[in-house]
This record gives C-alpha cells, structure tokens and sequence, in this order.
C-alpha cells in the first residue's frame, strides 16, 4: 500500500513536470496548424535553439539561467518571425505536401546546423544553483529544478491562458481560429496576427526546451527525436486549441512516466497504443477547435 | 473542334511512350558502368520500389501517410524470419513478405482510414511506432536492437548466389520491380486508378458519383503496403540483415522525401526522386559526412520556392510553356 | 401511386438550428417539382439528408416506396438518387471529359476495375463525350474544369449529375450566378429530361421556377409553409410575406 502510493506520488511528479515541458513547447505548434493550417515539422527545431541558446550562453558566456533563457527565447522567437515573413507565409492554406517538404528541409537543415555549431554530443545542463538538489516535502525529497519546472510551468500556462482570454489579441486569435474570413471580414489583420503568433509559438518552444533541457536533452538530433511527442500533444489534444494540448501533454506525461516505471521495456509500445485509441475515439482531439 | 480529338487522347493515355523505356534502359547500363556500386543500386531499386507504394498511397490516394515503414519493416522480418530458419529461398520469401504485409496493411486500414487529415498522419505513424517497439522487445524471435543475424538466404531460381559484389541482388531487385511496376502501371491506367484520382481530388463528389470511396482507398492501401513488403523483403535478402529501424521514423520520411523530390502522383517520381537522394546521400556524405543533410534540406526548401511539384512538375510546367 | 422520392417526418438540427423540422415530401414520378425559400430555410441541408451526405436525427427517406434511410450515401446514389452542388464539386484538375468519364464508368459499375486500361472502355468515354456534346461542352472537353470561367463549370456540374442517368435527380441551384447563355442551357436541358424522370429544382429565379415547376414546395426555417401548384404558390400571402416580401426588401 505505502509502495503503490509511493510509485503514484513518483508518477505524478515527473509526469507533470514533462508534461509542462511538452506543453509549452506544442502549444504553439497547435496555433501554426489551427490557425495558419500549416503542418510544421520543423517546430521541435525552436525548442531545440532554445536549448541550446541557454546552455550555451551559460556555459560560454557565462549569464545566469534567468538571462540566458530571456536571451534565448528572444533570439528563436526573432528567427521565427524572420523564417515566417520569408518561407512559411507562402504555405498558409496551402497544398500540405509543400508544407512537409518545407519544413523537412528546414528540420534537415537545423540537425546540420546544430551538429556543426555544437557537435553530436547531448548538450550539458546545470541548473542554477538556487535550482540544483533536493527540497523534502512532507518527509520525501523531490529533486528541486523538477518542482521548479511544475510550478513555473503552472505560471506560464496560467499567464498565457489569462493573457489569450483577456488581451485583444487573445480575442483576435479566437476569433481567427474559428473562422479566418469573418475574422478578415471584421477588420482583424491576419498577417501580423499570424506572424505575432508564429512568433509566440516559436519563442514558447524556446522557453520548454530550455527550461526542459534536463528532461528532453538537447542534441541535433532533437527535432526529429521528440518530433511524433510534439505532434501527438497536438492530434490528440486538438488542433488549434490552446487547452486541448494542455490536457492531452498531462495525460500522455503522466501515462508515459508511469508505463516506463512499471514496464520500461514495453512502454513506449502501450503509449503508442494509447494515443492510437484515443485519436480513433476522438479524430479531432479531445478538445476540438472550432 | 480542336486539333487533337479529346476522347482518342483520353483513350489513349494508357499506351506505352518511348520515354518510359529510359529508367530501365539507364538501370540495364548501370549494371556494366558501375560494377563497383551494384550493392548500393540494389538498394536504390528496392528503394524505388518503395517510393512506388508511397506514391499509390499518397500520390494517387491522396492518403497521408508517415508510417509506411510499418510494411517496409514487416516484409523485411517475414524475409528475414524464413530465411534464418531455414527457408530462405528468394522467390517465396519475396512472395511471404509481400502477403504478411498486405495483411497488415489491410487490417491497420481500417483503422486509419476512417481518419483524416493530422489525425490519420499520427495513425499511420503510431502503427509504425507500435511494430518497432514491438521488434525491439521481441529479441527472443527479432534478435532486438542488434538485429537479425543469421539469416541463410538461398539462390536466385535456385542457381545464382547473393555475393559480394551484389550482381545478382541488383538483378534480382530489378526483375521485382520491372514485375511490381507493371502491375503498378496497370493499375493506375485502370478505372479503379482513375477513380482514385477523383476521391483525391473530391472524395465527397466520388461518393455522389456511387464510388464506394472507403473500400476502394482500404484496396489502394492494402496493395501499397503489399508493395512495400516486396521492397523490404528485397533489402532483407540482399543485404542479409534486418534490424528495428527498418520499421523507424526515418524510414518512412526519408522515402516520403525522396517521392516528393522526384514528383509525386505521375508514376515516374521515384525513379527520379529516389536515386537522386541515395546517390547524393552516397556522395555527400563521403565529401562532408556531417552536414549533408544541410544541403539536401537547403535543396528542399528550395525546391518548394522554385519548384513546385518535383522535378518531374517543374519539367511538365517547363514543356508547357 | 408510390412516389419516387418520399421523406417522412425528416428531422436534423445543427445545434439550435433546426434545418429539416419534420419535414413529409412526395415527388412523384415524372415530377418537375421545385423547392424555395429563403436563403438558410434549409433546402441544401434537405438534399443532404436525401442523398445520405446528412444524417437525420429523425425520420425516413423511401425510393420508390423501400426505405432507403440506412444506405450509404454512395448505394443511394447507385440507386438513382443523384444531386448537383450548390457549390460547384467537381474534379478541379481533371478534364472536363474525364470528370464525365468517371462518372459514366461509376454508372456502369466498371469503376473498381483494376486490369483493363480506363482507356480501353472506349464506349464509356464516347458516352460522355455525348454528354458534352449535348450541353455545348465539346470545345472545352479537353480542359481542366479549373480553367473554365463559372458558367461553364455549371454546366458541367449538370452534365456530371446527367452522366449518372438519374431515377431522382436533385438539382441544388444549378443556374444561381451563371451568365445568360448557359444559363438557357441548363433550362433547355432540364427541360428535355426524360419525363419519367423525377426533378427536384431549388431555384431563388422565381421567374425560372414558374418555367420549369409544376409544382412548388415553400421551405421557411425547416418546415413546409406549402406545397401546390405554381399559380397557388404565387397567389399564397403567407408565401408572398416570407418569401418574395424577404426577397426584395
Ligand atoms: N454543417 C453545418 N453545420 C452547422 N450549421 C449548418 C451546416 N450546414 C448548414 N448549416 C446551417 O443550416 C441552415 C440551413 O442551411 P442550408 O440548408 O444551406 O440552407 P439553404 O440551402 O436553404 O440556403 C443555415 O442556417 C446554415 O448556416
Ligand atoms: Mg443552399
């Protein structure tokens, strides 16, 4: 009984915190595709800079977690404004096998380009001293960046949820989501709308994959490695929610913790099977857009 | 009226033209210009053979798939099982292979073709990804991650050894695919090709047509995938070696790549798609094995700018104008 | 006498919008019936749960009298129940000769062949080909329906549904927004139907409707507001308020 509850407890906490980390990285590849209707392979690149942005720029610039991880969603969310203005605008509602072209070509370009910049080797990540050990809650001991990630990731999704209900651009976003030619019709700028979004979900990539950096180590082959736990976040949660992912990133979390806690052999199969049965229950996501 | 009579055009669009004899004559001049290389083209005509099955799935089906893998691989194990006990005769393993896979292909149809869009891409991965565990775990029966490894594949109609120099697995795999793209080339001459066409183009109009849209695409799916096998089954014998990642990710992207490159939906894509990117893979990767893939992606991104449609599209866009 | 087309209490709401409210219809054979009111009244969505494309949440569909509620849409279709699009659904790429093709090679039943070249059934293309002919679509044969300015593509939306030899034949708008000229031709060729045949036309061109109908059905938010012959349609004031007063206000 005490063991169950134990492994339950385990299960739970490192569920969530990669569930938070898988969240904010697909949050924005849900906008890209609902909104954009653009299939973005490349998207696991974004987390993959963002990655490598704040363990470089710790360890060879010597900045501090906090302002390497501003720095380097600040930097992906400008590349992604510039790829957006320059590659991925021509692809809005266009054929899709142009857009899995595109962004394979980008993803084969991003792995190179990693390789080149930062070697083949998973990147090394300290977290900051402040973050680093164990903090004992009601006599067991969690290790301390991975209750951090939890409770920021909470801020984030809480920050980011409140900002899309309250702001005008939040409402914009809805609205353009739901049906793009009324939107256009009532005035709402959908090019700049959709390269702020891009942008968002470019640097909201950055930030999960630097603050996840522990959880899903930062190599060239990122993009394509995490590419199909992206992607199913989306199909399942739904694409172009923005809270459909959050639901469908906790339980694909959670129940991939605890399939490799109790079978670590085997799991992945059962996980597969699993987001299988669910996209035949639900083929538009569990929370469907629109 | 115009000059060309539409109904004899239309009748006669099936009829052999004289380019059509260029892939096979190049793949004949292969064999004695390259005999240095004959391992690496059998490879590139399975291959080829490959990109076909995509190219009925998706080029004529219109079905978006990211795990044809899925039968690559399982043809790839049914060769590889018979052969390593025991019955590793070419032509029935080829023929096993090609079955057990159309199996598959028939049965995880069902499934993934009652969806659509990003939902049925994700199926048809997951049903991919589900296999490869599964070969992974299974080492008692798949050797797991380290592969198959004692595989005894016999001759060629019983007289002609796999060997060294792969003469006789670019024959063999060259035979297999003149026979499957024949079939192929029938198939989508045929009504029920054309028919595919139109629930590509309009799926809801073939339904108002009477078409029964739903089994016809579950056949499509059921032939590729039986098509796929042959070409993993071809790898198998020729290499001698099976391993998980015949049922991987990168397996039914890099092919989905190589068709799109050529020209997907004209039956011709993958003769030129495929060796392109194999023998740039080839090269490159001797030159600059590290970032090769930087100037394949660079080439796709362009190709999407300035090229739309594949080689072949931009060569159709180029004798129209 | 049985109707070749009967719905009987016909239901179907999207959310709160009730688009078929019970909806009882006869077309007997060799009708040349036509379906108005106003835009949104529920006229195409009444198509659609005729050809299957809909489910009903309630109620029946019969041809000729067997009840045909449970078919797949595409089984109706090979039955007889065929339709054109409001908007128009064709295969965009394709020629205009093979998008009658293929739905000549459907009628027959030759469409799942997978030997024998297309090409080689030539008597299928030369069939439609008599279709086109037949609507002034010969010089365009050779086009992809893509190309053609919208009148055209019309007209072969109609030439498509005609190709399928129809027992029922609904027509949803099909001269709605299409230039004079081929307008006359879609009338001119409803017109020289077979008179067996069963004719449902929605039609805003009341002018067109007094042409073609002999009998008119008023479909207001759902309902039948009426059913008769034109002269009784026109005469009606309910008619009159809802539908020609909406119209030109
Ligand atoms: N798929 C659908 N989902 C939701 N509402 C629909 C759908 N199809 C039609 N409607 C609504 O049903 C009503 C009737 O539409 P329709 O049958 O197209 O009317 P009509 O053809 O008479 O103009 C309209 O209010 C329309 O917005
Ligand atoms: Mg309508």
């Amino acid at each position: 009984m005490h063991q169950a509850l134990s492994a339950a407890i385990s299960i739970g906490f490192f569920g969530l915190a990669y569930a938070m980390v898988l969240y904010l990285i697909s949050v924005g590849l849900s906008v890209t595709l609902g909104l954009m209707g653009v299939v973005n392979l490349a998207h696991g690149a974004f987390a993959m800079f963002g990655g490598y942005a704040v363990t470089e720029l710790m360890a060879r610039a010597g900045l501090p977690f906090w302002a390497a991880l501003i720095a380097g969603v600040v930097l992906v969310a400008a590349g992604g404004a510039v790829l957006e203005r320059v590659l991925y605008r021509r692809l809005y509602g266009g054929d899709e096998l142009d857009q899995v072209l595109l962004t394979i070509g980008l993803v084969f370009m991003s792995l190179a380009a990693a390789r080149f910049g930062f070697g083949t080797l998973d990147q090394v990540f300290h977290p900051p001293p402040a973050l680093a050990g164990t903090i004992t809650i009601a006599g067991r001991s969690f290790p301390t960046y991975r209750s951090f990630l939890i409770l920021s990731g909470a801020a984030l999704v809480a920050l980011l949820w409140l900002g899309l209900d309250r702001t005008r651009f939040g409402a914009m976003l809805r609205a353009a989501v739901d049906n793009p030619r009324m939107a256009e019709a009532v005035g709402i700028d959908t090019g700049r709308l959709f390269a702020v979004s891009f942008a968002l979900g470019s640097g909201l990539a950055a930030l999960g994959g630097g603050l996840g950096a522990e959880i899903l180590p930062i190599s060239p082959a990122y993009p394509v490695q995490y590419l199909v736990d992206f992607l199913t976040v989306v199909a399942v949660g739904g694409a172009g929610s923005i809270r459909g992912p959050f639901l469908a990133a906790l339980l694909l979390g959670i129940s991939q913790t605890a399939f490799l806690y109790f079978w670590p052999a085997s799991g992945s199969f059962f996980i597969d099977a699993l987001t299988l049965g669910l996209l035949m229950w639900r083929p538009r996501g569990l929370v469907p857009a629109a | 009226m115009i000059a060309a009579d539409p109904v004899a055009a239309l009748a006669a669009r099936h009829r052999w033209r004289w380019p059509e004899a260029l892939p096979w004559l190049a793949a004949v001049a292969a064999f004695f210009l390259f005999p240095g290389y004959l391992a690496l083209g059998a490879q590139i005509l399975a291959s080829i053979l490959y990109g076909l099955s995509i190219d009925l799935v998706l080029g004529y089906g219109g079905i978006v798939t990211l795990g044809q893998a899925a039968f690559f691989g399982t043809g790839a194990y049914t060769a590889g099982l018979l052969a390593a006990h025991g019955m590793g005769a070419p032509e029935p393993g080829l023929i096993a292979a090609g079955l057990a896979a159309a199996a598959l292909g028939a049965l995880s149809g069902l499934a993934v073709l009652r969806l659509s869009g990003l939902a049925q891409l994700m199926a048809t991965l997951m049903v991919a990804a589900m296999l490869q565990s599964a070969a992974d775990k299974a080492s008692a029966i798949t050797g797991g991650a380290d592969g198959l490894q004692n595989m005894a594949v016999g001759k060629v109609l019983g007289l002609f050894a796999f060997g060294l120099y792969g003469r006789t697995a670019y024959l063999y795999a060259l035979a297999v695919l003149f026979l499957c793209f024949l079939g192929m080339r029938a198939l989508v001459h045929s009504p029920f090709g054309r028919s595919l066409v139109g629930m590509r183009e309009n799926a809801a109009r073939m339904t108002a047509l009477g078409a029964p849209v739903f089994a016809r695409r579950l056949i499509a799916y059921t032939i590729a995938a039986g098509m796929a096998g042959i070409s993993g089954a071809l790898y198998a014998q020729s290499t001698g070696f099976v391993a998980p990642d015949s049922l991987g990710f990168d397996r039914s992207g890099n092919i989905l790549v190589m068709l799109l490159l050529g020209g997907i939906g004209r039956l011709y894509g993958a003769f030129i798609g495929v060796p392109l990117f194999m023998v740039a893979q080839d090269r490159l990767s001797d030159l600059d094995p590290a970032y090769w893939y930087f100037w394949i992606g660079l080439g796709l991104v362009l190709m999407v700018r300035f090229a739309r449609g594949g080689i072949l599209g931009l060569a159709a866009r180029i004798r129209r104008e | 006498m049985t109707p070749a087309l009967e719905t009987i209490g016909l239901t179907r709401a999207f959310g709160a919008v009730t688009v078929a409210d019970g909806i009882d219809f006869r077309l007997a054979p060799g009708a040349r019936h036509a379906l108005i009111g106003p835009n949104g009244a529920g006229k195409t969505s009444f198509v659609n749960l005729v050809t299957g494309a809909l489910a009903p949440s309630a109620g029946r569909v019969l041809l000729d009298g067997a009840d045909v509620t449970r078919l797949a849409p595409a089984a109706r279709a090979r039955r007889g129940i065929v339709r054109s699009f409001q908007i128009t659904s064709l295969f965009r790429n394709l020629t205009v000769l093979e998008n009658v093709t293929l739905a000549v090679t459907e009628r027959h039943g030759a469409g799942g062949g997978m030997i024998r070249p297309a090409g080689k059934r030539r008597a299928l293309i030369e069939e439609a080909w008599a279709g086109l002919e037949q609507l002034g679509l010969a010089d365009e044969a050779a086009r992809p329906v893509r190309t053609l300015a919208y009148g055209r593509q019309r007209l072969v939306e109609l030439a498509v549904a005609l190709a399928l030899r129809p027992r029922v034949l609904l027509l949803d708008e099909p001269a709605a927004g299409v230039p004079a000229e081929e307008a006359g031709r879609i009338v001119a060729a409803v017109e020289g139907l077979p008179a067996e045949l069963a004719v449902l036309i929605i039609e805003h061109d009341l002018e067109l409707v007094f042409r073609l109908a002999r009998r008119i059905t008023v479909l207001v938010a759902g309902r039948v507001l009426m059913e008769g012959s034109p002269a009784e349609v026109a005469e009606d004031p309910r008619v009159r308020e809802v539908y020609l007063g909406g119209r030109r206000a």
